[in-house]
């Protein structure tokens, strides 16, 4: 994970911009899987209605 | 010196000390992808967005309606990304645009275009999914045009660049509107005329105060061909058909008497701040008339279309 060729504090740097990026990519993924889920209810449900007994 | 200076000075020490064996990518936080987007940009198609869906009557479910309008946030936002990768060059010349994460050595420009296409590849079809496929052909049409038009085609080639690939920007009303209503309505075509008219006297005055940042580009800008005299002309000609433009929503009865009094004052305004463009004469007069035309512009964009929206929202007069 640490570059031998980096001071430490660049290595801090590069770390800290990893986690930024692998934190925000998660909650984007989350965010897109809550998304579809609702999505699929409010558009499956009319479908549903329509379905004979 | 500049932060963003400092910080490309950090992120090019990164890389050199790396043994240029770091991914210039691993140098981005992700604030830098959220800039690949134009988030100015965004949000202005996302309000142009939401009033083209709010005065169209539609079938669309509220929720699926939000979902829409996330889709074509997240399309311009791809555009945007694409823009970015393929005038990564350009970008770094002028110094408006030389922060940007591609020439700040942040994001590399195979990272940018792999964002994009990626953001804007998913926007489409996600917009097809929750509201219909002409939306989402809409969407697809407005980031190619962007993309590819006016970026690769139009930006560098001629001095009518902006005025033709204008009509990206101002798409998004009619896509909102295909969204809730499942096909192309005459009224969010007269808010896509009242964009395609406002861009060129947006962008032709911030062309005359970074000419020299143009030209140095290579970029083919109405001033830097035709003149600083012509440019002031143009910007009160299409000034004049942009602000008859803005009374076309009342005329065709698509908008009330609140919008039409708004519409009127608001718009002499703007006639007025680009007279003084026309009669100001080049020199810190005009710089301080083009700065005012430039920010104005885009208040006078938000309060047509606020106004629009207020009152198909909670008037009630569409």
């Amino acid at each position: 994970m640490n570059d031998p060729l980096l001071t430490p504090e660049q290595n801090a740097e590069r770390r800290r911009n990893l986690k930024s990026r692998n934190l925000a990519l998660g909650a984007v993924l989350i965010g897109l899987v809550v998304l579809f889920y609702v999505v699929t209810i409010f558009k499956g449900v009319p479908l549903l209605n329509q379905r004979p007994i | 010196m500049h932060k963003s200076a400092i910080r490309r000075q950090k992120a090019e020490n990164l890389f050199l000390d790396s043994g240029f064996r770091l991914p210039v990518s691993d140098l981005a936080e992700a604030r830098d992808f959220f800039a690949l987007l134009k988030p100015r940009v965004m949000s202005l198609v996302i309000f142009t967005a939401l009033t083209g869906m709010v005065m169209t009557n539609g079938e669309l479910h509220p929720v699926l309606a939000f979902a829409s309008l996330l889709c074509i946030a997240v399309g311009a936002g791809g555009a945007g990304a694409l823009n970015m990768w393929y005038d990564a060059d350009t970008d770094a010349v002028m110094s408006r645009t030389c922060a940007r994460p591609v020439p700040m050595k942040r994001i590399d420009a195979k990272a940018a275009l792999s964002f994009g296409l990626t953001l804007s590849v998913g926007s489409i079809l996600s917009l097809g999914l929750f509201a219909n496929w002409l939306a989402a052909g809409l969407l697809a049409f407005t980031i190619f045009f962007y993309a590819v038009v006016y970026t690769m085609l139009l930006k560098r080639f001629t001095v009518q660049n902006i005025v033709i690939g204008g009509a990206s920007g101002a798409l998004p009303p009619v896509i909102g509107a295909a969204a809730m209503s499942g096909h192309i309505t005459l009224d969010s075509l007269l808010l896509f005329l009242i964009i395609f008219l406002w861009t060129p006297p947006h962008f032709w005055a911030l062309a005359l105060l970074k000419s020299d940042d143009y030209k140095k580009a290579g970029i083919p800008m109405l001033p830097v061909i035709a003149g600083r005299a012509a440019t002031r002309r143009q910007i009160f000609i299409y000034s004049l058909f942009y602000t008859i433009s803005a009374q076309f929503p009342w005329m065709a009865g698509n908008a009330g008497n609140i919008y039409a009094a708004i519409a009127l004052a608001t718009s002499a305004v703007f006639l007025l701040l680009s007279w003084r463009i026309v009669v100001n004469e080049d020199g810190p007069l005009l710089d301080q008339s083009c700065k005012h035309l430039f920010a104005y512009s885009i208040l006078h964009l938000f309060i047509l279309f606020a106004a629009i929206l207020a009152e198909a929202a909670f008037i009630g007069s569409l």
